[in-house]
């Protein structure tokens, strides 16, 4: 009886954010995020098989702000799971295991979503400046 | 699941008991309180301490707090040398021991609660009994089936000693496990990373016998593959060890011996 009056010492609340939880915390939430995007990409195919009114209508939506604004939240969570993704197979290849290393690594993911993104982005907007 | 967690209490303001009265350096210690008595909340108690006036390190701080401030903080400690894994807690934010984290490293205010995510007993005292029936289950003894030779030891080459190395140092202070989100949500289930790498000193060692067996008890959806590399626990080891590397390797035998 005793013991379940014990309370739980403070946990997350208390724990400081480091690299190492966030990124993995960030990996979960990506991955999340891609599914919701897979469910999103289904929906536009339907659309696009509807017809052109139904895709005109979501086609509404996805130039609007919000819709752009979600579709490149979408392309960096793939870039961010992609990158930490490549960066968990090599621990799985027994890699990279050192503190320093650990630390390096996450550096690299987050400097590579951020060039890789930046970069299609720009790619994009000039594609669609041009045509 | 939840019904096993021990209650959620609220974490109340405490006293406040300045020590360091004219003292040029001090520091102030926020200090995580809770006893029986005390039922539903707990407090953080704030010492402010003369730090030239106490030793180096912060497990002298609380010895300091108990002799001269309030005696009734408990805490555990023993060797204050960094071997014994007692005083292990959690200091500005990450587990390590009490006796080895200085005083001059940590900030001007130095939070200081129990290990996390454990039921507490008192104050900076966790109940560590499910941590230890962890490390018993995962047999931390030499397991032989051939006889031993009848004139001398099991003896291992200079090689198979040094695959020992960066494991046998481990004082099951459970600064680790303690430390990884992964076994504060599954912690019924998953080993954690200190029993975890435990388990690899025995699988690697040259002269144990059972390590197909041992690696059988592991392979579970939970007991080891709860470890999401998520590093916490190779981060706050204040022994600088490295259990994610040795999850990893046990993964990696796992793998190895299906092909």
């Amino acid at each position: 009886m005793v013991k379940h009056a014990r309370p739980l010492s403070p946990h997350l609340t208390i724990y400081k954010p480091q690299l190492t939880s966030v990124l993995s915390i960030l990996h979960r939430i990506s991955g999340f995020v891609l599914f919701l995007g897979g469910i999103a990409l289904g929906l536009w195919l339907l659309a696009l098989a509807s017809g052109p009114e139904v895709y005109g209508r979501l086609q509404l939506h996805m130039q609007s702000w919000y819709g752009e604004n979600l579709l490149i939240l979408l392309l960096f969570a793939l870039l961010y799971h992609l990158c930490n993704g490549i960066r968990h197979l090599c621990w799985d290849a027994g890699l990279g295991f050192s503190l320093p290393a650990v630390y390096r690594s996450g550096a690299a993911v987050l400097a590579a979503t951020l060039v890789l993104g930046v970069l299609y982005l720009l790619l994009f907007y000039s594609g669609a400046a041009r045509a | 699941m939840a019904s096993q967690l021990p209650h959620k209490i609220k974490i109340g303001p405490g006293k406040t008991v300045c020590a360091a009265d004219g003292a040029k350096h001090k520091k102030r210690f926020i200090v995580y309180r809770w006893n029986q008595d005390e039922g539903d909340t707990a407090r953080l108690d704030t010492f402010e301490i003369p730090v030239d006036a106490c030793g180096p390190m912060v497990l002298d701080a609380l010895i300091y707090i108990k002799n001269r401030i309030d005696s009734t903080l408990t805490f555990r400690r023993s060797c204050r040398e960094g071997i014994c894994g007692s005083c292990a807690m959690n200091i500005d934010a990450t587990n390590t021991l009490a006796c080895i984290r200085t005083i001059q490293e940590c900030p001007e205010e130095i939070r200081i609660y129990p290990l996390p995510h454990l039921p507490v007993i008192k104050d900076l005292v966790p109940d560590m009994t499910h941590f230890y029936a962890q490390y018993t289950s995962i047999k931390p003894w030499l397991q032989t089936h051939t006889p031993a030779p009848p004139d001398r030891e099991r003896l291992q080459s200079p090689e198979e000693r040094e695959r020992l190395d960066g494991l046998y140092e481990c004082i099951l202070c459970a600064c680790c496990s303690t430390s990884c989100p992964s076994y504060w949500w599954n912690e019924d289930r998953y080993l954690g990373p200190a029993t975890l790498l435990q388990a690899y000193r025995w699988i690697v060692d040259s002269r144990d016998e059972n390590t197909g067996e041992r690696l059988d008890d592991l392979e579970d959806p939970f007991r080891l593959f709860r470890c999401h590399t998520i590093m916490n626990c190779t981060s706050t080891c204040p022994k600088q060890l490295n259990p994610a590397r040795a999850i990893a390797e046990i993964k990696q035998l796992m793998v190895n011996r299906t092909l």
